[in-house]
């Protein structure tokens, strides 16, 4: 037996088993990232230096949203051992199976906490007065750190749905965007979420290292990583603070939106929704309790942008629309002349009209605001033969001046969620009368030339309708933030010039004398401040679920216009019981920085259209 | 005979002597940075680790040096007292010793303590070579069972009345050697393989058709061996298959006769399922020991950047766990590279043992090659989660004076011995 030979056994052995190690070392070291992230969890500690959030003013300089200073209470689950649990419950007022439930939530299970090493949010944006008490015992709560962060607030309490609200950010997000980590504030809705970019300014990060006792040793490699976090730009908005106001006092307890215009630069100087409510509401730690009160309120929705997202039919006011277009098509002059039978004769007296002269000219329609006018006027357009083959590319070209005019796609206003408005297209007549079945008189019928049927418009962008007849032809882009930052220069977004299909300046001069003499003869003398030369127009949208909407579009000055409004209170019958007084006194508001008129101004303040149910009856549009 | 007296370096294997030097300055280095701080690091500080370790080099080397010096003679002549004296040492330490960590395995002298036990692997490498020279090949047989009872006593020593486990644990690196002498076959080491292995298997199925499959591939085994020796050990044969499955039921059995810390060691490497606390208390050194390594990744986190061992979340990482230190601040490279210098040193013995006149020299160089090798694996495959945790050092490279010293002395008797190769024929 060659006994030497086991020398070859023995070093094979060794080399074996070397080899072994070594591919064991590759696959812990190289190929399984495991531990990695172990080791970062465990001696990293990622401290976030969350900046300040941008300020928001109003046109004027005035602050409408700042920041105050807020608590988190961070939980490092793995270093609960020896805190005062029953402490910090009674502290926080919650019950310990609460304290089991949130550990469970945060850590995925209550026996992973035991070692789990990161640092999650106990609980959010505590107030100066909860954090002192839990400072007061923080000794006894091991395992708990606070951590200030900044919540917003309101030092006026208006504009709530502009401004919008901030809140944690959601898994969606966070799942999608590496900027958010869980627990970040992100804008939920309004300008918050609209300029979220500029106002989160950008976090920065401190790497510290710490040891197995949790004790911090320093930073990582000198801070080599770390970064400093940049505040928030703050905002200045279009937003008239104090008209705002104003008209929130006067839409209170009555439902429906308000939206005023800069038409010169498209600016929004108010936009109301009503009911509205407190945005220090939803600050804070209450947030979520204010949160599904205000969801409860079925009645009012007071979280629903009334005048953003609502989408109403636009009534009489649309009867401009047509006129302008009917003039720009040829197919009306301002002496076009049409007799009424207290409604449409060509459709049996459908739809109804009120007593009047008869017949009249444009201006004299605009002014009493005629049914049958309009509804010859429309037809004249849908069969414009000279120009259309047939009533549906007759309806597609009226269409596409509708369009023109921001409405039935979205405006691109600054504001998220805005609500596109309807204007059906020819597919949809042919659904419901069926292919080539329905004729220029059918569209008549079903009301599109007094701006019912499928018609829907959100208050703002019946008020850009209204800025581009102020402007004779064009608007500019709503919007609400007009420079970003220190730069005062208005966003470039905003210069750009909307020419709408009407190219005509003659035929603007036609429906804004019609709509002058509203003011002066017509349905809106009633509301009419003469030294401030306004134009306006009644309009009462019939509501298929109630009692009808009161509508009113106006602007002044008749020359170089500085404000539009237009106005929709919901159920309130006429436009010039409701709607009229409520544009007219924001106009003078805005345009003399006062009131005179203080009986007016009380009854639309105190009238209380959601409680007790206004004692108007059903009518015809007007 | 000392005709050629060609100066202390005389035919001295550099190779070993480099490698050595390399493994106890990087030892030293990662020492530095395991117990680093960077107010207190100190080289000149003997209340800090880095300087004491920084003695135990100078000493080891100064040691080394006397031992190039004495004539080689002197380890033959006098292996038995050695040995003798080293065991006495071990029995001493239990009444005159200091109580360390609840075991009775250390003297203290001074602000220095030592560990005899370490003393015992060399102490016994030279009896067990000056036994084994001696014997007569016709004897060989016979023999077994004293070369069994040289390593078998200091071995019983530590483990039974030390408990000191893991340094006992070493002495089971010689039976390499008596294979290597053919004292015993190597069907013997397969069959003791086997029989860990059962153990370790019934441990890890307990309860389960593995009993069944284990008893049919342990008779399979048997079989084979009982054909190779057709009919001529029928009885080994029998014991073979009864000591299989006997194994395999005794694994559990085994677990429970245990001390608490060595079966929640055991139950925590083999994955069975442990208490939250067995698992806090037995499985986090190796989890973190992972970490640390396995943070570590291709190249490093950099010298003295090291987060999980600087910052002490990992325990022993001086000592048992200084792998861990390489494997985080040097990454794959420098623990592959450790793991290289090793296994060439290792290789290199083997080749210097073989290379030898003088049967003495070549069983103690085998007897060093195999203590080397038994040390890495078991440290090495510790802190990488392929063993139990077992406590002993890693040769050159872990804090500790009896260590390193009593590793030099096994080393460089052998390089003495070594260089003498051509001289006599012993
Ligand atoms: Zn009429």
């Amino acid at each position: 037996m060659n006994q030497e030979s086991r020398k070859f056994f023995i070093a094979g052995f060794a080399l074996l088993v070397a080899v072994l190690y070594v591919v064991r070392l590759f696959y812990v070291q190289i190929v399984d990232d495991k531990y990695k992230l172990d080791a970062r969890n465990q001696a990293f500690l990622y401290v976030t230096d969350y900046p300040p959030r941008g300020a928001i003013y109003d046109r004027n300089g005035k602050l409408l949203v700042y920041n105050q200073v807020a608590y988190d209470l961070m939980v490092v689950p793995r270093d609960l051992k020896n805190c005062d649990t029953a402490g910090l419950c009674k502290i926080l007022n919650i019950t310990i199976e609460d304290f089991k439930s949130r550990l469970k939530r945060l850590s995925g299970s209550l026996d992973f906490a035991r070692q789990d090493y990161r640092s999650h949010i106990f609980e959010s944006q505590m107030l100066p007065e909860l954090n002192a008490r839990i400072q007061e015992r923080l000794y006894k709560f091991d395992g708990f750190y606070v951590q200030s962060r900044t919540v917003r607030k309101y030092p006026t309490p208006i504009a709530a749905h502009l401004l919008g609200y901030i809140g944690e950010v959601d898994d969606r997000i966070t799942r999608k965007d590496k900027y958010y980590k869980s627990g970040d504030y992100i804008g939920k809705s309004g300008i918050e979420k609209g300029y979220e970019e500029y106002l989160r300014g950008k976090k920065g990060v401190q790497i510290k290292m710490r040891d197995v006792h949790n004790n911090i040793k320093g930073s990582f490699k000198n801070g080599l990583y770390d970064t400093a976090s940049v505040p928030g730009l703050s905002l200045m908005s279009t937003l008239d603070a104090d008209l705002q106001l104003y008209v929130e006092q006067l839409l209170q307890n009555k439902i429906g939106g308000l939206a005023a215009i800069d038409p010169t630069t498209g600016e929004i100087l108010a936009l109301v929704t009503s009911p509205t409510y407190d945005p220090n509401l939803l600050v804070g730690r209450d947030f979520p309790k204010n949160y599904s009160m205000l969801l409860q309120d079925t009645l009012g929705r007071p979280l629903f942008n009334r005048a953003l997202q609502a989408m109403y039919p636009p009534g009489s006011t649309f009867k401009l629309m047509n006129s302008l277009i009917g003039l720009q098509e040829g197919t009306l002059t301002p002496q076009t002349t049409y007799g009424c039978a207290r409604g449409f004769p060509l459709l049996g007296g459908k739809p109804k009209c009120h007593p009047h002269g008869s017949p009249t000219d444009l201006e004299g329609a605009i002014a009493t605001s005629c049914n049958s006018y309009f509804s010859y006027v429309y037809k004249a357009i849908i069969d414009n033969n000279k120009v259309t083959r047939d009533t549906k590319d007759g309806y597609e070209r009226w269409r596409q001046y509708v369009l023109s005019f921001g409405v039935g796609e979205k405006l691109g206003t600054d504001l998220p969620f805005d609500a596109k408005g309807i204007v059906p297209t020819s597919k949809y007549y042919d659904k419901v009368f069926g292919k080539n079945a329905w004729k220029a008189l059918t569209l008549s019928g079903v009301g599109l030339g007094i701006g019912q049927g499928e018609l829907s418009v959100t208050p703002l962008q019946m008020c850009n309708i209204v800025c581009a007849i102020a402007n004779r032809g064009h608007f500019y882009t709503p919007h609400i933030i007009r420079s970003v930052g220190k730069d005062p220069k208005p966003l470039p977004q905003w210069a750009i010039k909307h020419q709408t299909m009407v190219t005509n300046k003659q035929h603007f001069e036609a429906v804004v004398q019609g709509m002058s003499s509203v003011m002066t003869a017509g349905t809106g003398r009633g509301v009419n401040v003469p030294e401030l030369d306004m134009c306006g127009k009644t309009g009462t949208a019939q509501n298929p679920h109630g009692d009808d909407h009161s509508v009113f579009v106006c602007f002044a000055p008749r020359n170089n216009p500085k404000i539009c409004v237009a106005v929709l209170v919901e159920n309130a019958g006429y436009g010039s019981a409701w709607a009229a007084p409520i544009a007219s006194l924001t106009i003078e508001r805005y345009l003399t920085g006062k009131t005179n008129r203080p009986e007016m101004e009380k009854n639309m303040m105190e009238g209380d259209l959601i409680h007790k149910h206004p004692a108007g009856k059903k009518q015809t549009t007007h | 005979m000392r005709e050629k007296s060609e100066g202390l370096f005389y035919n001295v294997d550099w190779l070993t002597v480099t490698i050595y030097l390399l493994l106890m300055m990087m030892g030293w280095f990662n020492i530095y940075s395991a117990v680093y701080d960077p107010v207190k690091s100190d080289v000149f500080n003997m209340e800090r680790l880095e300087s004491k370790q920084l003695l135990f080099a100078v000493l080891s080397i100064l040691l080394a040096f006397s031992i190039l010096i004495i004539d080689a003679s002197f380890f033959t002549v006098s292996a038995y007292a050695l040995y003798g004296g080293v065991v006495l040492l071990n029995l001493l330490v239990l009444v005159a010793g200091t109580e360390i960590k609840g075991s009775h395995s250390w003297f203290k002298v001074g602000g220095f303590t030592f560990q005899p036990g370490e003393f015992a692997k060399w102490a016994t490498a030279l009896a067990l070579a000056k036994f084994m020279s001696g014997v007569n090949p016709a004897n060989l047989k016979k023999s077994v069972w004293t070369a069994l009872g040289i390593l078998g006593l200091p071995m019983a020593i530590i483990m039974v009345l030390q408990d000191e486990t893991g340094v006992a644990l070493v002495f089971s690196a010689f039976t390499i050697v008596l294979y290597r002498e053919g004292i015993i076959q190597g069907w013997w080491l397969l069959v003791g393989l086997g029989i860990v292995l059962c153990v370790v298997l019934g441990i890890k199925y307990q309860d389960n058709f593995v009993y069944y499959a284990g008893s049919v591939v342990a008779i399979g085994i048997a079989s084979l061996l009982f054909i190779r020796r057709r009919f001529k050990n029928i009885l080994i044969v029998l014991f073979g298959v009864v000591f299989f499955i006997g194994a395999l039921f005794a694994g559990p059995k085994v677990l429970e006769k245990m001390p608490e810390h060595q079966a929640g060691r055991i139950k925590v490497w083999l994955g069975l399922p442990v208490s939250q606390a067995i698992e806090d208390r037995y499985g986090y050194n190796t989890r973190q020991s992972m970490i640390a390594i396995g943070s570590g990744g291709a190249m490093g986190k950099g010298y003295l950047e090291g987060t999980q061992t600087k910052f002490r979340f990992v325990p022993e990482q001086e000592t048992d766990f200084i792998f861990c230190t390489v494997g985080e601040e040097w990454g794959f490279a420098g623990s592959a590279l450790v793991v290289l210098l090793y296994t060439i040193l290792i290789v290199r013995l083997v080749f210097m043992a073989e290379r030898q006149r003088s049967d003495f020299t070549r069983i103690y160089g085998y007897a060093v090659a195999a203590v080397l090798f038994f040390h890495l694996v078991i440290n090495v495959g510790m802190t990488i989660g392929i063993i139990p945790v077992i406590g002993i050092p890693l040769p050159f490279f872990s804090y500790g004076g009896s260590s390193l010293i009593s590793f030099t002395i096994l080393v460089f008797i052998f390089v003495k011995l070594d260089s003498q190769r051509l001289l006599v024929l012993r």
